[in-house]
């Protein structure tokens, strides 16, 4: 469905972000894309709807090579591949409504997009997406009212009324508490499977990945140093991926916040008593 | 749940006034306004007519300005212009300094606060071109009038910036220097000096381009500068030395835009 | 505890060197105000400075009490300053909104070549006083409101496109990015990904100037472009002195009004 075929980027300031990546994601599968901050996750995922431009190399989205395309059509084929960022990127002050319909820009002129006239097939199918995500009470509030959970939910509405064929996901969790990541992240595989649609997830949370993704992908400095199923993420790859130091840093934080929460659990529960 | 149950169509909700009977009477109201005030308008077309000619001898003198013919009265109005804007930018920032720290809510006493707010809004209150022309009929023509003018002015804006720049410093720091046993001035000198500073030079490069800008203004009145050139040059028809004019105008401005940045960077 | 002495008992707040400069800073700018005075009050005439008090009590006199009568000729030009001031910013906004989007990086479709121009447009209106553009229409197209409008709007596409500018600038590019990514046209990136972050903004400037056109248009009929400074003007050359009181306390609390107004609307939309 997807292919990257030797994708480098190399930045104006003479930084690699990518060098050679080559990938192939059927249809169907969620990828979760893993790696230290600055191992180029974020640079890869804009690389493929070229809100980065990529340096060298094929981005093969079925038979159309999307690295190769002019303005217009590169537009045509944006419709064709849904983004979801981090909880920010709604835009604040349009309503839920708005920013949903917004997924729409690509198909439709530009008078009914200036004045919210959108065809009515457009607008059913954006209440039903709502009640999908479970807003459909929202549709009428500022996008700037909700929680971070729910913006998230209305980010997924908005990619999917685009009828994408795939989806790129980029850090959906980075700003939301554990539990509400745990909900985001099962409506994203569980809309995924309904709809066939492959995915690929930029994801810091390594043992989230491991809980929700079918592959998942390791990237260093840039480069592919590990592809396999979440299964075969042994501590030995994960030292690959994110180095000696990293890795231990990490997962001392890790243990040190299971310690504390531990701890204030502890105590409260003496309190209790 | 089958798609035809979802609405087919949607409305953006109103965002500011929520009820529909307001809107329409506002914008009813907005429309009645602008036909009234359209109409108000009393336009002479075949005088107009007359005028674009002149109109493009202006954009013409604009393009090719003559710097030379009238050089000595422009270099005169410069002169008076740039003095003028540096001597009263000066005393209006030292008069200003007193009267903020007066108006200050959080260290003055009350009475003084009355006081400093009723000059600061006097001076905010009153246009330039007003107190020019008082200032005119008492001293005299010449710049010595414009340099009152633009003091005058002066305090007004930056007295009360300073002023409520004051009102709004960290009120820990200064109960912190309070609590050394530190007399008013001491805590004017170590509390609030070191934090509104910065600002307060600031304020005084942008308030030097404001009275450059002005002074090419009062002197259409009178209060001398290069006003009162550019005044000469528009009556007598001479659009090209008028051109000159603006075009120097926007040159100085443009310069001492870019230059108070650098020197602002420089002193932080 | 003895070791003490060894620490310098001397402390200065500035190296020696920084102080160096301060001063010499200090003494450049003093000196520099001197010579400007100097030349400044080269052909002051000191015996009309002196005899200014004078003077100043001479108009005081005059100018009590106001000619109270005199107001009713004044309804007719405070409601075409008005206008002026209303109909000029909105002509204004009109003009400074195109400029303000070709200025900011974020939106400018050529930063190397369209963007110095609009530069240029917002500094040449932001430099040239109401007044001045008012002298010049006056000579262009003749004497009138027509003349204050335009002049009004011309100066009001420099405050306006500057600000405006820089909001455009400050706007969440992670919004905008996030609406190019369904596919969006240019036109469709800027209504649905900049124009909603920019509107607070929008409004906030456009009545702030509204309120400062009020104050400005009430001096352009000094040089005839209409409204009550043609009145300020008659009374001032029949030397009228109270009624100049009369409509300097009409202008007073004009402009407080347009001032409270401002605000009450500010607040509203933000």
């Amino acid at each position: 469905m997807l292919e990257l075929k030797n994708l480098s980027k190399t930045y104006k300031t003479g930084d690699t972000a990518l060098s050679d990546v080559t990938l192939s994601i059927p249809k169907g599968q969620i990828l979760g894309l893993i790696g230290p901050s600055g191992a180029g996750k974020s640079t890869l995922i804009r690389c493929i709807n070229r809100l980065v431009e990529p340096s060298s190399g094929k981005v093969m989205l079925g038979d159309v090579d999307l690295a190769q395309l002019g303005k217009a059509d590169l537009r045509r084929q944006r419709r064709r591949i849904g983004m979801i960022f981090q909880e920010y990127s709604l835009v604040e002050r349009l309503t839920v409504m708005e920013n949903v319909l917004s997924g729409r820009l690509g198909y439709v002129p530009f008078w009914r997009s200036f004045f919210r006239k959108y065809p009515a097939a457009d607008v059913q199918r954006a209440y039903q997406l709502l009640d999908r995500v479970g807003l459909l009470d929202h549709a009428d509030k500022r996008a700037d009212a909700l929680s971070g959970g729910q913006r998230q939910r209305v980010g997924i509405a908005r990619a999917l009324a685009q009828e994408p064929e795939l989806l790129l996901v980029d850090e959906p969790t980075a700003s939301l508490d554990p539990k509400t990541s745990r909900q985001i992240m099962r409506l994203l595989t569980e809309i995924c499977a309904e709809r066939g649609l492959p995915a690929i997830v930029n994801i810091h949370d390594v043992p989230l990945a491991q809980q929700f993704m079918q592959r998942i992908v390791g990237l260093r400095a840039g480069a592919v140093v590990f592809d396999g199923s979440p299964a075969a993420l042994t501590q030995g790859a994960l030292t690959q991926i994110y180095g000696e130091e990293d890795w231990n840093a990490m997962r001392n934080g890790d243990l040190e916040q299971a310690d504390a929460e531990e701890d204030a659990k502890n105590r409260l529960a003496e309190l209790v008593q | 749940m089958s798609a035809q149950s979802y609405p087919t169509s949607w409305k953006r909700p109103a965002q500011i006034v929520k009820d529909p009977r307001w809107r329409i009477a506002l914008q009813v109201g907005i429309v009645i306004y602008l036909i009234l005030a359209i109409s108000t308008i009393d336009v002479n077309w075949t005088r107009v007519y007359e005028g674009l000619e002149r109109g493009q001898r202006f954009i013409m003198g604009f393009l090719q300005p003559d710097f030379t013919s009238r050089w000595r009265d422009i270099s005169q109005g410069l002169v008076e212009s740039l003095t003028m804007t540096l001597t009263s930018t000066v005393v209006g920032v030292a008069i200003s300094i007193p009267i903020g720290i007066g108006a200050a809510r959080n260290i003055a006493p009350g009475w003084i606060y009355a006081i400093c707010r009723s000059i600061i809004a006097v001076s905010r209150a009153l246009q330039e071109i007003i107190i020019a022309i008082f200032l005119v009929a008492m001293f005299g023509f010449g710049p010595f009038a414009g340099f009152l003018t633009l003091s005058f002015a002066t305090i007004g804006f930056i007295a009360k910036l300073l002023a409520d720049d004051i009102e709004e410093i960290d009120a820990t720091q200064v109960e912190a220097i309070r609590s050394t046993g530190a007399s008013w001035w001491q805590v004017v000198n170590y509390a609030v000096q070191p934090q509104v500073m910065p600002r307060l030079i600031g304020l005084s490069l942008y308030r030097l381009d404001i009275n450059f800008r002005e002074s090419a203004v009062i002197g259409i009145v009178g209060a001398g500068g290069i006003g009162a050139t550019l005044n000469t040059a528009i009556d007598r028809y001479e659009y090209d030395s008028a051109g000159a004019i603006l075009l120097i105008v926007i040159a100085i401005v443009m310069v001492a835009e870019y230059g108070s940045s650098y020197l602002r960077k420089f002193l932080q | 505890m003895t070791e003490i002495t060894d620490y310098k008992q001397v402390w200065t707040y500035r190296t020696p060197r920084a102080r160096l400069w301060t001063w010499a800073g200090w003494f450049a700018l003093v000196t520099l105000f001197f010579w400007c005075w100097q030349i400044m009050t080269e052909d002051t005439i000191w015996a009309f400075v002196s005899d200014a008090p004078r003077q100043a009590a001479d108009i005081g006199s005059r100018m009590l009490p106001p000619r109270i009568s005199y107001m009713s000729e004044l309804w007719g030009p405070l409601w075409d300053t008005i206008n002026i001031a209303t109909l000029g910013t909105i002509g204004g906004v009109i003009m400074a909104v195109p400029v303000a989007f070709l200025a900011a990086r974020n939106t400018s479709p050529s930063v190397r070549f369209l963007r110095p121009i609009a530069l240029f447009i917002i500094v040449a209106s932001r430099s040239i006083n109401a007044l001045i553009w008012a002298l010049l229409l006056v000579a262009i197209i003749g004497p009138g409101l027509l003349a204050g409008i335009v002049a009004i709007a011309l100066r009001s596409i420099g405050f306006v496109g500057k600000l405006l500018y820089e909001a455009i600038e400050e706007t969440d590019a992670r919004q905008t990015e996030a609406v190019q990514a369904t596919g969006a046209s240019a036109a469709q990136v800027l209504i649905y990904g900049i124009v909603p972050q920019i509107m607070p903004a929008f409004w906030g400037i456009s009545v702030f100037r509204w309120d400062i056109n009020i104050r400005e248009s009430t001096i352009l009929g000094l040089v005839g472009a209409g409204g009550i400074g043609l009145k300020l003007q008659a009374s001032l050359n029949t030397l009228a002195w109270n009624q100049v009181s009369v409509i300097l306390l009409l202008i007073l609390v004009t402009v407080v009004l347009s001032e409270w107004v401002s605000a009450k609307v500010r607040h509203a939309i933000i």
